[in-house]
């Protein structure tokens, strides 16, 4: 039973999800304090190219060397968004052209392949990784087993996450702040809200998260390093938020929605079984998904219609002399 | 005892002394009246009370202490709370909610969130100042005069002691005005200060207690408001004699149909703002006032007969002639002009010259080919701006470094050269001061005794009532005619909903 398609379906697809549920975390973090970073793919690779490095350098056992090589990671991901911050809220840039940029820059084609190359990560098997952690014989229950206890400790972290976001977001006071900062930056300021900090704090911490859902890859899912390792999960998590409502338990189900689906190709491979070019649609989803996010951030519309947050995307410029 | 005072108040910004030496006082138990012409330096004051600006000269005492407002939240914890017109609340937010967020000493302080906590709180200052709102109602759920109470009501909860409204009328029907005033009286009943920033007379004589007149960013005067006059107070703020009296025209001469409107039909994003089957005639040589709270459809009308919206049913005629639907420049053609509401957005293009402005809707005329003739642009701007009595430094100025009632008028000039059958003015004055409010009138005024069929869309009674041969009033995106044109009950019933 626990080798049937959907049970293998849903099991890797939390697997697979999981990194998108990171980066959708964290872009969901920036987005509810009004920030849109669409640098999300380029600080998840950076993010996996430093966790990797940071777990072939720290010679110690495989618990603290993990650990530390996911903060390592988180860590990257926080320098690159704070790049971002400074652009967006200091110097009030375009958020769509910063994002883009520090996607460019810090992309597969960029940064984080000339440190993956630089620091010697390519063809180098992993020394630890993130396992499953359960005894084998509660994984082997039927259906719970592979599906809840068959999982590595980053992807129990994350359920950790998911609620903690929604609890602070709803019914905590730092988190009524943040939300009002993205819906009326001016009321919240008048407030005595402090904008920026709240801005500054929140697209950092979803630099670390988008740098942990890197370290996902290189830790856990391949886990080794290549270039351009995370093959547009970036975008996809971007788009996740939006499909989410901003709303982080619906990013749980749409990243394993999408996890699943990548799992597919693989899959049905294995089992001979043929759905015409499965491989050519899986790999075509981070593209549709890009196109997609465009379209929705730059049309008001639907933006108010989705619930996105208000002042998404607007600088906020106090009304001073 | 005085609540807050201010002396020697200066603030300058690049250009302009917004406030000019200004010595302030508003006591405990009195609605105290700021009254000014826009641009005065009421607002800059008000900021400055608010801590939004800080004084480059001058201080602030409450109740003799000194202040130093560094922020608005400073002001707030010190009590002074300001009602903004553009309101400071979140949209998605429940009114609970947004109580909860200025809230530096109960419930708010708390890391967790308990907005039912205040739930009871806000129901008992509701009923206890008569500003009865939903606490959980979502702020986008309720209307501009309910909006306006929750502004109110956060401001009561942070219990402010000098609470600040910046033309709070200019949302409201005259039913939600009274009630405002009544609520605001309750509040100095307590001891608290209300300020109340106006430039319509009629509401300074009904709710204040003193006025205090300011002109170019001087106070010019502190009057107790029982010995003063509407024509008195407006004198003080223009700095002369004028005529505040209503003008009266005789009855309308009688005129063939110019405008009409049959029918019309046209979406809007919201439904209670889509227009549902307008239908009037404006005569020649007539005034049609179209009264009604802004946001009931008002644009949507203009925009459908001007071409700019389109129709999904209905027909409009200027002159007999049947306007394609959504071309505007048939409806230019056929002898429309248009004054939009949005001046510096749909009126002009703001970073052109005034010549180019003036010349916007020429189209073919006056130019040789595809070539402007520059020398006759500046002849009939130089025209235009003596005419209308536009304040600019020349032609070539740039539209957007104009005052609001100069971009008006350079609107005016505009619209009325060429063949001008029929004008839509959509709150022509909204926002201007007091004289260019009189020369956009005169002008209006003048173009109807010259037989042009005038639609005039205004928020604005006085206006109205100066203006208008007849008055329908806006609902919902529904017309409904008023018998008498000055039966002003009647038209604030139909502005509210009533039937």
């Amino acid at each position: 039973m626990n080798n049937s398609l959907l049970v293998v379906l849903i099991a890797s697809g939390i697997a697979y999800g999981t990194p998108l549920l990171y980066g959708a975390l964290g872009e969901l973090l920036a987005e509810r304090s009004g920030v849109l970073n669409l640098g999300v793919e380029g600080m998840m690779l950076v993010g996996a190219v430093m966790g990797f490095w940071a777990e072939q350098r720290v010679h110690a056992g495989a618990v603290l060397s993990l650990i530390v090589a996911v903060l390592c990671a988180a860590f990257a991901g926080m320098v690159m968004s704070a790049i971002h911050a400074f652009l967006v809220i200091t110097l009030r840039a375009s958020q769509i052209v910063s994002g883009l940029a520090l996607t460019i820059f810090a992309g597969a084609a960029g940064l984080s392949s000339y440190l993956g190359s630089d620091l010697n990560l390519a063809d180098v098997p992993a020394h630890h990784a993130f396992h499953a952690v359960f005894p084998s014989s509660l994984q082997n229950w039927p259906i719970v087993g592979p599906i809840v206890f068959g999982q590595n400790p980053l992807v129990y972290a994350s359920w950790v996450l998911v609620a903690a976001i929604a609890y602070y977001l709803t019914r905590t006071r730092p988190g009524l702040n943040v939300r009002s900062v993205g819906e009326a930056p001016g009321a919240a300021d008048a407030m005595g809200i402090n904008v920026v900090k709240y801005r500054y704090l929140h697209v950092l911490a979803g630099g670390a998260l988008a740098g942990v859902a890197g370290a996902t890859f290189t830790l856990a899912i391949t886990p080794q390093w290549v270039s351009g390792i995370t093959g547009g999960a970036g975008w996809i998590a971007i788009a996740l938020v939006i499909f989410a409502f901003w709303r982080p338990e619906l990013c749980l189900v749409g990243a394993y929605f999408f996890g699943a689906l990548q799992a597919l190709a693989p899959e049905l491979q294995a089992r001979n079984i043929s759905l015409g070019p499965t491989e050519l649609w899986t790999n075509a989803i981070p593209y549709i998904a890009t196109v997609i996010v465009l379209v929705l951030v730059s049309w008001r519309g639907a933006r108010r219609r989705l619930g996105a947050p208000a002042a998404l995307g607007v600088p906020y410029v106090r009304e001073e002399a | 005892m005085a609540t807050i005072t201010l002396k020697g108040i200066t603030k300058r910004f690049p250009g302009v002394v917004a406030n000019d030496d200004v010595d302030f006082e508003a006591t405990a138990g009195e609605v105290h009246a700021l009254l000014g012409e826009n641009g005065a330096g009421k607002s800059t004051l008000s900021h400055i009370m608010s801590g939004l600006y800080r004084p480059d000269e001058g201080e602030i005492r409450l109740d003799g202490v000194p202040q130093v407002f560094h922020s608005p939240r400073d002001a707030i914890d010190a009590g002074v709370c300001m009602v903004h017109q553009h309101f400071r609340l979140v949209d998605r937010f429940t009114v609970a909610e947004n109580l909860i967020l200025g809230d530096r000493r109960g419930v708010g302080r708390k890391f967790q969130l308990d907005p039912g906590a205040v739930v009871e709180q806000v129901r008992m200052l509701g009923e206890r100042y008569r500003l009865p709102v939903d606490p959980r109602a979502r702020i986008w759920q309720l209307s501009v005069g309910e909006r306006q109470r929750v502004e109110v009501l956060k401001a009561l909860y942070e219990e402010a002691k000098v609470l600040i409204l910046d033309e709070p009328t200019a949302v409201l029907t005259p039913d939600e005005a009274n009630t405002l005033f009544e609520t605001l009286r309750e509040i100095v009943a307590e001891g608290r200060t209300v300020i109340f920033i106006s430039h319509k007379l009629n509401e300074v004589k009904a709710v204040s207690d003193r006025v205090t007149v300011m002109r170019a960013g001087k106070v010019v005067a502190t009057v107790p408001t029982a010995e003063a006059t509407p024509q008195s107070l407006a004198s003080l703020m223009v700095g002369r004699e004028l005529d505040v009296t209503k003008r009266r025209r005789s009855a309308a001469p009688e005129g063939d149909a110019v405008l009409e409107v049959q029918d019309v039909w046209a979406p809007s994003y919201r439904a209670t703002t889509s227009l549902k089957g307008a239908e009037f005639t404006v005569n020649g040589g007539e005034i049609v006032a179209i009264a009604g709270v802004a946001g009931n459809g008002q644009r949507e009308l203009a925009e459908a007969i001007a071409g700019l919206r389109p129709r999904t049913k209905g027909t409009v005629r200027i002159g007999g002639r049947a306007i394609r639907n959504g071309d505007p420049r048939h409806a230019y053609r056929a002898g429309l002009g248009y004054v939009p509401e949005d001046r510096l957005g749909t009126g002009v293009a703001p970073n052109l010259s005034l010549s180019m402005n003036v010349e916007l809707k020429s189209h073919r005329h006056g130019t040789i080919g595809p070539f402007l003739r520059m020398s006759r642009m500046r002849e009939r701007a130089e025209a235009a701006i003596r005419t209308y009595e536009v304040k600019a430094p020349g032609p070539h100025a740039e539209a957007a470094t104009l005052s609001g009632g100069n971009i008006q008028k350079i609107v005016l000039a505009r619209e009325f050269a060429g063949n001008l059958k029929a004008l839509i003015a959509a709150s022509p004055t909204r926002g201007l001061d007091v004289s260019a409010v009189d020369t956009v009138q005169r002008h209006i005024a003048e173009a109807a005794d010259r037989g042009v069929a005038v639609l005039l869309i205004s928020e604005d009674l006085d206006e109205i009532l100066a203006l208008a041969d007849r008055v329908l009033v806006m609902y919902e995106g529904r017309l409904t005619p008023v018998d008498r044109r000055d039966d002003v009950d009647r038209i604030g019933v139909l502005m509210a909903g009533g039937a």
